[in-house]
């Protein structure tokens, strides 16, 4: 609960401030409770990757893109009213879809039942990894594991794509 | 290059850790809360700690652009490769019971090297972009 205040907090303070600096710190510390909350919740496997990726790299690759332009926030030139109610729509049926969701940590849980016991059960058996997180990334979701490798892979040639520079641009100017 | 003496010397001495640390989250990621995403990610953490506090052409000169850009793609190729590997041995793609004579070695390998694919695509990807927002910087600083 002190957890969630806390975010909540932290998420309205990145709503009020202008600062972009103040922003990203603010961001990072979101990312930080967040992590902690994962690790509250046991699933610290997620936990280490909010960390490192959340508040580590992306504070660190947003703080750089920050050098790149201004610092503040511009005030924006109309009352952003289409937006906000776009927004409201669209959390108001995202709260809606949860109400169909099984209760928190109900056993008999649709996802609890299906393949999650074989999972638990035999993962050590048939793979010889005791930490079923990485044996159900690596082996018995290894494609979905192969395509997430691939986004990140698409990412990064998505990212040179755009920023290298070119050969013989710099002499232009 | 940052003159700041603490700051120097605490990534010297910290920096070691940092990437002993990624290996143990690699290689202890079977046993414990790890794998390859966050080993991956850790080791481009050390080099940007690096290349923060010693500056950037001091990192790529420790880890040039060549080699991350290589590693952008090596890592799926090894990925892609364990699975090609099972079919050639004759299983279906990302089986890995017939990666070793005993179907749970095989599976421990075949978890092994897709792990390393991971840990080699994720880093190479992360320190490539970030090479990408910092030297656009000092690009500008330049002019």
């Amino acid at each position: 609960m002190t957890l969630l205040t806390m975010m909540a907090v932290v998420t309205v303070a990145i709503v009020v401030q202008r600062n972009l600096f103040a922003v990203v710190v603010f961001g990072s510390i979101y990312s930080f409770l967040m992590a902690t909350a994962l690790v509250a919740l046991d699933a610290v496997d997620v936990a280490m990757t909010e960390a490192s990726v959340g508040a580590g790299m992306s504070t660190v690759l947003l703080l750089a893109a920050l050098h790149l332009t201004r610092g503040q926030e511009v005030k924006p030139l109309q009352r952003p009213l289409l937006p906000l109610l776009v927004a409201a729509v669209i959390g108001a049926t995202l709260v809606y879809g949860t109400l169909g969701l099984p209760a928190f940590s109900d056993p008999q849980a649709a996802i609890h039942t299906h393949v999650v016991p074989r999972y638990l059960l035999e993962s050590l058996r048939e793979t010889g990894v005791p930490n079923v997180v990485t044996s159900v990334l690596a082996s018995y979701r290894g494609y979905d594991t192969l395509g997430e490798t691939t986004v990140v892979f698409t990412a990064g040639a998505g990212v040179i794509a755009l920023l290298r520079r070119r050969r013989g641009e710099g002499q232009k100017r | 290059m940052t003159r700041d003496l603490v700051l120097r010397i605490l990534g010297k001495l910290l920096i070691p850790f940092v990437v002993l640390f990624a290996l143990y989250v690699q290689f202890h990621g079977d046993f414990g809360p790890g794998g390859g995403f966050q080993a991956g990610v850790i080791t481009a953490a050390a080099v940007i700690f690096y290349a923060i506090i010693y500056g950037l052409p001091a990192a790529r000169k420790f880890a040039p652009d060549w080699i991350i850009e290589s590693m952008v793609a090596t890592g799926v190729l090894i990925y892609g490769g364990v699975g090609v590997f099972g079919i050639l041995l004759g299983g279906n793609y990302l089986d890995y019971f017939v990666l070793a004579h005993d179907s749970v070695h095989g599976q421990e390998r075949g978890i092994f090297w897709v792990e390393v694919g991971v840990a080699i695509t994720v880093s190479g990807v992360m320190l490539k972009i970030f090479y990408m927002f910092a030297g656009r910087q000092r690009d500008r600083d330049a002019e």
